[in-house]
């Protein structure tokens, strides 16, 4: 057996482990058995002692990490659940069905809370947009999140998307799903003793069991090959389901619900007993299949999409069933909750498996050893090379550039107003904005990360991240309220990849702490190498708050006459910026400072002015700097705008920096909103004014203009050409 | 006035409709698409989404849903009946009206906002429009491109019955955003009781959600049972 456990990839001191605490050999259902639930995905073997240090606590915090979402709530009996999670490796095999499922996945989670998905947001990561293969993954993955998204009748309402060289092989997807529920609708994971456990949805094919390699040796001797390694997901099954689950949940039919996704039967089955302190009894007999003549490990290892467990109220069984039926789908009890605290497993009759639940979900940790990569210790120490360009040039360069060219052509495919909840649609505001109908409650939301600058400076990259996400949220008029991380990395088990793991959780941290936004969930991906050349360090940091909608700013200047201010410093740095890169073809230096206790102030100031409505228009400086910024605020309703800068460097007009944000206001209520940034300590300044149709920059070297619809050209195309290409 | 809204398996815009009825002061009650019997409903309303996941065809099997022998009765009696983006696409293949929903030029869904004329005003959905009014509306659909043979197309603009057409919102050229004949967005059966269109009027009817166009609508049909 040890030489099988070797065979399928379990570590040597992980099967003595394994022995260990089963007291005896396992057999080969165990090992497998194990073999998923110690998976990284699964049980966070590397990530869990770092993660432990984050801030999770907080008043609007209803339910933490742990469960399959994060709650927070947001007032008048409302609460929102919300969790990012990753589905690289399957995304890069099948772009269309890994990005589809991975939807169809973060769906189910929201789901398992007793709340209805009320918005996704997609975080994307390619190659080069110039390479084939990025481009054929762009539109497999567009292509994918709309097939699914828009069937099911969830709005895609934002998210972002880099281009960079360090996803050349290893692009990364991650979707992040918002969940409305009222707080008497929260449900866990969770179930009581003596209770049957349902199993409903779609039926269990072979499809998935392939997506662990591991597991194609043992496939190998039923003479079954070619299996799809990808799972292919049905947004029209993902429909019903998501009704069904719902309408049991609002009829209060269930105690319990559980998804079923990574790992399938196994992993549902095992944590919700876990989770219970009870043990599991499985009947592997009685699983609704597609297909005759599946064997244990099959049946336990599928990853059918379209699943759910749940676990109904004493007397509302017959209820239950009768919802499903209704729907369509498959509603049957495949198992049962007993004392002992083992997960069961029959076949034919038979016990094949008894573990117990503690040994499955309690999986050693790591930790390891960290050492700095020198390689990009010498690109952040590299001194800038001496830029020289002609600003009148690179602005509309800038826009055209990757990442930063418009990315309508992508959000269009989305549909971003199913549920008639959108108050604020892509492309109009920094963050997203969701109405909840019947009150004046709005959500906000925005899933941030910059690739330069994590790869530079892991543990600043993750602070910016951060920031940026609560600064996008803030600058709506939302009040950030939490956040769902979705790190993406390389391979811990090198002292470089694990340093890198160890610097983005520490930023987290420590931004978490002083910006007083904790995590309610998340989720982690390892492994993103090949060929030794391992991904940015990627945490993409999904932020949510809350606002009155009444009060809400868009990004766009929408009348003419109005002062244009800016909050912070008129300077920015070029390290690790979008111009240095644009001008240089380098990725180098030192990203921007970051002094969260400025940025905590900036975003307290400009949620105020929004508050007081004093200002509808505000948009935060990002990549590209200041006139990026002020280019994105002409877009959305052509008007142009005159300011005036005190400098004509680059870092100045293009240089990069935190705490930084850009608004509008009525000349007759300027002193008021000035008086309330000198009450805060706030460097500001009256750039100029709104109107017309350029860009005018007065600079001390001259002035710089541009028709505001060839900047809008130049911005819109690129994209358009990559996707429609 | 109270309205139906059919239920297939896979409709997505059955709750904004509701939203937009019961905003306009109209009673609202979902119907399931095995239903029967209307009885007691005095109007139709086919919602948008992806009725049994746009399989075969968009629109073709939740044609043939047991409810749509009452829907065709209520096209024949007069009553209302409105189909919206899917809703029309099964209004087309149920054949109460004429014509097909074929795939987008661009081959891909579009979802965005565009500019939609009202060609005629004596209709109970658009009574409370200006003749030539220029709507924002948004659309969000893969098989939006209305078609229909020279002849009904020539019926069809002869007897009055195109409703809605693509129009620019600021001059711009590409307006159409699917390649629809004639720039359709909306027509109604001859006798003018039966309603499709491609845009989504009930995501249309609050200044939260970006614009109130939608809304005359849905408070047309209330002024319906006033007079």
């Amino acid at each position: 057996m040890e030489a099988f456990a070797k065979e399928i990839g379990i570590p040597e001191e992980e099967y003595r482990e394994i022995q260990k605490r089963l007291g005896r050999e396992p057999n080969r259902v165990e090992l497998f058995l194990f073999k998923v639930m110690w998976s990284e995905h699964c049980a966070y073997k590397n990530s869990r002692p770092l993660l432990k240090e984050l801030p999770k606590e907080g008043e609007a915090v209803l339910q933490g990490p742990g469960e399959n979402a994060g709650v927070v709530r947001l007032g008048e009996g409302w609460a929102v659940a919300f969790k990012i999670e990753s589905h690289n490796h399957p995304s890069a095999v099948e772009p269309f069905q890994g990005a589809a499922t991975g939807v169809g996945g973060i769906l189910r989670d929201i789901m398992s809370m007793g709340a209805r998905p009320i918005a996704l947001l997609d975080s994307l990561r390619f190659g080069p947009p110039e390479e084939a293969r990025s481009r054929y993954l762009l539109k497999g993955v567009v292509s994918g999140i709309a097939h699914y998204g828009n069937a099911i009748g969830v709005p895609t309402v934002g998210g972002d998307l880099y281009f960079h060289e360090g996803y050349r092989e290893n692009p990364l997807v991650n979707a992040m799903c918002l969940g409305l529920l009222k707080e008497e609708h929260l449900r866990r994971s969770r179930a009581s003793l003596g209770r049957p456990v349902y199993y409903a949805g779609a039926k269990t094919g072979r499809d998935g069991i392939g997506g662990a390699a591991f597991a194609s040796r043992e496939l190998a001797e039923d003479k079954e090959e070619d299996r799809p390694a990808v799972q292919v997901g049905d947004p029209f099954l993902g429909k019903l389901l998501m009704e069904a689950t719902l309408e049991a949940i609002e009829r209060d039919l269930v105690e319990g619900v559980q998804d079923m996704g990574a790992a399938g039967l196994t992993s549902s089955l095992s944590e919700l007993a876990h989770k219970s302190g009870l043990g599991v009894e499985l009947h592997l007999d009685q699983v609704p299949t597609r297909e005759a003549g599946m064997g244990p490990i099959e049946l336990l290892l599928s990853e059918s999409q379209e699943r759910m467990v749940l676990v109904p109220k004493e007397g509302k069984e017959k209820e239950l069933e009768a919802v499903f039926q209704r729907w369509g789908l498959d509603c049957v009890p495949v198992a049962k909750t007993i004392p002992e605290r083992v997960f069961r497993v029959l076949f034919g009759g038979e016990v094949v498996a008894e573990v117990p639940t503690e040994a499955l979900a309690e999986a050693p940790t790591y930790v390891r050893l960290a050492q700095e990569d020198p390689e990009i210790r010498r690109l952040r120490e590299t001194p800038l090379p001496p830029l020289e360009a002609d600003p009148k040039e690179v602005l509309p360069r800038l826009l055209a550039s990757p990442n930063l060219a418009s990315r309508e052509a992508v959000y269009e495919r989305y549909d971003h107003q199913v549920g008639t909840r959108t108050a604020l649609v892509p492309g109009k505001g920094d963050a997203a904005v969701l109405w909840v109908k019947g009150t004046n409650l709005g959500i906000a939301a925005k899933v941030d990360h910059n690739p330069r600058y994590s790869r530079l400076h892991p543990r600043l990259g993750a602070m910016h991240a951060l920031a940026e996400a609560c600064r996008n949220v803030s600058v709506v008029g939302g009040r950030p309220l939490a956040y769902t991380d979705g790190l993406n990395l390389g391979s811990p088990e090198t002292p470089e990849g694990y340093f890198e793991l160890q610097e983005t959780i520490a930023g987290l941290r420590e931004a978490s702490e002083a910006l007083g936004v904790p995590v309610v969930s998340g989720n982690v991906s390892l492994y993103n190498e090949s060929g030794g050349r391992r991904i940015p360090p990627t945490a993409m940091v999904g932020v949510v708050g809350v606002l009155d909608i009444r009060k809400r700013a868009e990004m766009g200047f929408r009348r003419p006459g109005e002062a244009i201010v800016l909050i912070g410093e008129e300077a920015g740095e070029l390290g690790g910026s979008e111009v240095l890169y644009l001008l240089t073809g380098q990725e180098l230096g030192h990203p921007p400072r970051l002094d969260l206790l400025r940025e905590r102030q900036v975003q307290e100031a400009i949620r105020e002015l929004i508050a007081l409505g004093l200002t509808q228009t505000a948009h935060d400086l990002a990549e590209g700097g200041l006139l990026v910024a002020l280019a994105e605020m002409t877009f959305p309703y052509g008007l142009g705008g005159t300011v005036e800068v005190r400098d004509a460097g680059l870092a100045t007009l293009f240089g990069e920096g935190a705490s930084r944000v850009l608004f509008t206001v009525p000349k007759a209520s300027l002193q008021e909103a000035a008086l309330r940034l000198e009450e805060r300590g706030l460097p500001y300044r009256v750039l100029g004014e709104t109107g017309g149709e350029t860009l005018t920059v007065l600079t001390p070297k001259g002035v710089l203009e541009w028709e505001v619809r060839q900047l809008l050209a130049a911005w819109q195309r690129p994209l358009r050409e990559v996707l429609d290409g | 006035m109270k309205w139906a809204i059919v239920r297939f398996p896979g409709s997505n815009c059955d709750e904004d409709t509701r939203f937009a009825l019961t905003k306009a002061g109209l009673r609202a009650e979902y119907v399931w698409h095995t239903e029967t019997s209307l009885k007691g409903f005095d109007g139709v309303f086919l919602p948008g989404g992806f009725s049994y996941g746009d399989y075969l065809r968009a629109g073709a099997l939740a044609a043939k849903s047991p409810v749509m022998a009452e829907v065709a009765r209520f096209a024949r009696e007069g009553r209302p009946v409105i189909g919206v983006c899917n809703g029309f696409q099964v209004l087309t293949e149920a054949g109460l009206l004429p014509g097909a929903l074929l795939a987008n030029l661009n081959l891909h869904f579009t979802c965005k906002e565009v500019g939609v004329r009202v060609e005629r005003t004596d209709l109970p959905f658009t009574r409370l429009y200006q003749k030539g009014q220029v709507l924002r509306l948004p659309i969000a659909h893969a098989e939006g491109r209305y078609y229909a043979d020279p002849e009904t197309l020539e019926r069809l603009e002869g007897e009055g019955q195109v409703v809605f057409r693509y129009a620019p919102l600021r001059g711009e050229g590409d307006y159409n955003p699917n390649g629809s004949l004639n720039d359709i967005a909306g027509i109604v059966n001859e006798k003018g009781n039966v309603l499709g269109m491609m845009p989504h009027p009930e995501r249309a009817v609050d200044e939260v959600l970006g614009g109130t166009d939608g809304l005359p609508l849905f408070l047309g049909l209330v002024e319906e049972v006033a007079r």
